[in-house]
């Protein structure tokens, strides 16, 4: 003790820590509730100090996991041989088909004056930790400020879409995976040309919403990510759909989002695309600025 | 029966009190904090076991509630405070509610502990799993208040559960350490 306090004093301080450090854990929750930015800027600030720990954590398992794999695979070589010959013979058909289809789609839009996509810029990451819990689907990706990367950015493993960058620190990216409980994707469904909304809801496969009725989603069809809006270009692979009950169709996705490796976050840079203006629109309210628009009326003027 | 009793009540030669005696004194009071620290960021770490997740409430909650029953100096309140704010910064759920709860726990497990250290341990353990519900049920009620959704209670079944089982063992393994290694009298 630095000061000295009689003993009825110290007890009576003792006995008020609790209670006011139970005050202090709801002035976190409050304060957590205000002013989200805070709270997020302090977790990544502590992911970031412990990425490299987790990234040696991680390091050992999958050269376990390699090694497993390797051995594992050893033992079934002649079947994987036979089938890998036949898969090849197959691929290469398709190799034909799909580079005379490329060549007839080139010169068709040469011939339309096609304006070609932006091609977009990518940086590849690993994924150090799976932060998914209770409440939430992400994850963590082991990024460099260097690279680049910005909020909204979509990421993408090897065989379809994994999610949306939310959060970036000075050495790790949070990415909410399209399974979480608050991610919206807008799809388009590929064979009946129905859009909708893919929601997930924490478990392995999101929902599918705001289909058209008359127009259902069909077993088994691609799901792709549909171009409405920013910074989701169109046709990306999201997954397949399967229906668990009549009536409830959910989309399996291709990536395998439950062993995430090394995965792809790519800038798609159409956030920079304004819409030209239109005379004679009426401008939208901004939020911040006042409700009622100050436009004027176009009809019975003079 | 608690293997710490002052000083003065030990009869015997006691040892001088220098520097590195206190310093060993010191490290075993502190060692429950930080061995339910470490717990928390290996807990948090990406192993990928079955159930990481749902485990880590579970093992905080038994090590502060033993410890707040047994030994509430190696269990300080602003002990616990930093503890739930480790777990709360590790997690990604609404800040500061895993904090109330260890709180809310740590004033049960002293305000109640001179019933709960004579108890036996099966009994200490039905206790606990009462604990652990309600302590359950507040985040669950908490979680669902703060993100304005019912959250489904499925998994947080299945945390009870799991606090209920992980109890008992991380019991006797407390039991073991505060004899010898977070033992203060052994320095």
């Amino acid at each position: 003790m630095l000061i000295p306090l009689s003993i009825q004093s110290r007890q009576a301080l003792d006995k008020l820590v609790l209670p006011l450090l139970v005050v202090m854990a709801l002035g976190i929750m409050l304060l957590g509730q205000a002013d989200r930015a805070l709270t997020e800027r302090v977790r990544m600030g502590v992911a970031d100090m412990l990425a490299p720990a987790y990234g040696l954590i991680v390091w050992p398992q999958e050269r376990l996991h390699g090694l497993y794999r390797r051995m594992r695979d050893m033992t079934r070589i002649e079947a994987e041989n036979e089938r890998l010959r036949a898969e090849n013979a197959n691929l290469r058909h398709w190799y034909d088909v799909a580079a005379a289809l490329a060549d007839e789609n080139a010169a068709l839009k040469a011939h339309l004056h096609w304006m070609p996509d932006p091609s977009p810029s990518f940086v590849t990451g690993r994924v150090v930790r799976d932060t998914s819990g209770l409440y939430a689907r992400s994850v963590l990706l082991a990024a460099n400020v260097d690279a680049g990367i910005h909020k909204d950015e979509i990421v993408l493993d090897a065989s379809g879409l994994v999610g949306r960058v939310t959060e970036v620190g000075g050495r790790s990216v949070r990415v909410l995976l399209v399974t979480d409980v608050s991610s919206r994707i807008p799809v388009t469904l590929e064979v009946s040309h129905g859009a909708a909304i893919m929601a997930g809801d924490n478990s392995a496969t999101p929902r599918l919403m705001y289909y058209p009725q008359d127009n259902g989603p069909i077993e088994g069809e691609r799901v792709v990510t549909n171009g409405e809006i920013d910074s989701l270009p169109a046709g990306l692979p999201v997954g397949r759909v399967h229906y668990v009950r009549p009536g409830q169709p959910v989309v399996i996705p291709s990536a395998s989002l439950d062993h995430l490796d090394i995965v792809r976050v790519f800038d798609y840079g159409r956030a920079s695309v304004v819409a030209p203006d239109a005379p004679g629109r009426i401008p939208l309210p901004r939020p911040g600025n006042s409700l009622v628009p100050s436009f004027q009326s176009k009809v019975g003027r003079g | 029966m608690t293997p710490d009793q002052p000083a003065v009540l030990q009869s015997g030669i006691q040892p001088r009190p220098s520097l590195w005696r206190r310093l060993d004194a010191m490290s075993r009071r502190g060692l429950p904090g930080v061995f339910t620290a470490l717990s928390i960021l290996l807990l948090s770490a990406p192993f990928d076991l079955p159930g990481q997740a749902e485990l880590l409430p579970g093992v905080v909650l038994s090590a502060v509630f033993f410890w707040s029953v047994f030994r509430p100096a190696s269990m300080s309140s602003p002990m616990v405070f930093l503890l739930g704010l480790l777990v709360d910064l590790l997690g990604f759920g609404p800040p500061g509610v895993m904090l109330l709860i260890l709180l809310i726990v740590h004033g049960l497990g002293l305000s109640g502990r001179y019933g709960f250290a004579r108890m036996h341990i099966l009994l200490l353990w039905a206790v606990f799993g009462g604990v652990a519900l309600a302590a359950t049920v507040l985040q669950w009620g908490l979680i669902s208040v703060l993100a304005l959704r019912v959250m489904p209670g499925a998994p947080f079944v299945f945390q009870w559960a799991l606090a209920l089982g992980v109890f008992p063992m991380l019991c006797a393994l407390f039991t073991i350490m505060a004899r010898t290694m977070a033992n203060p009298d052994r320095a």
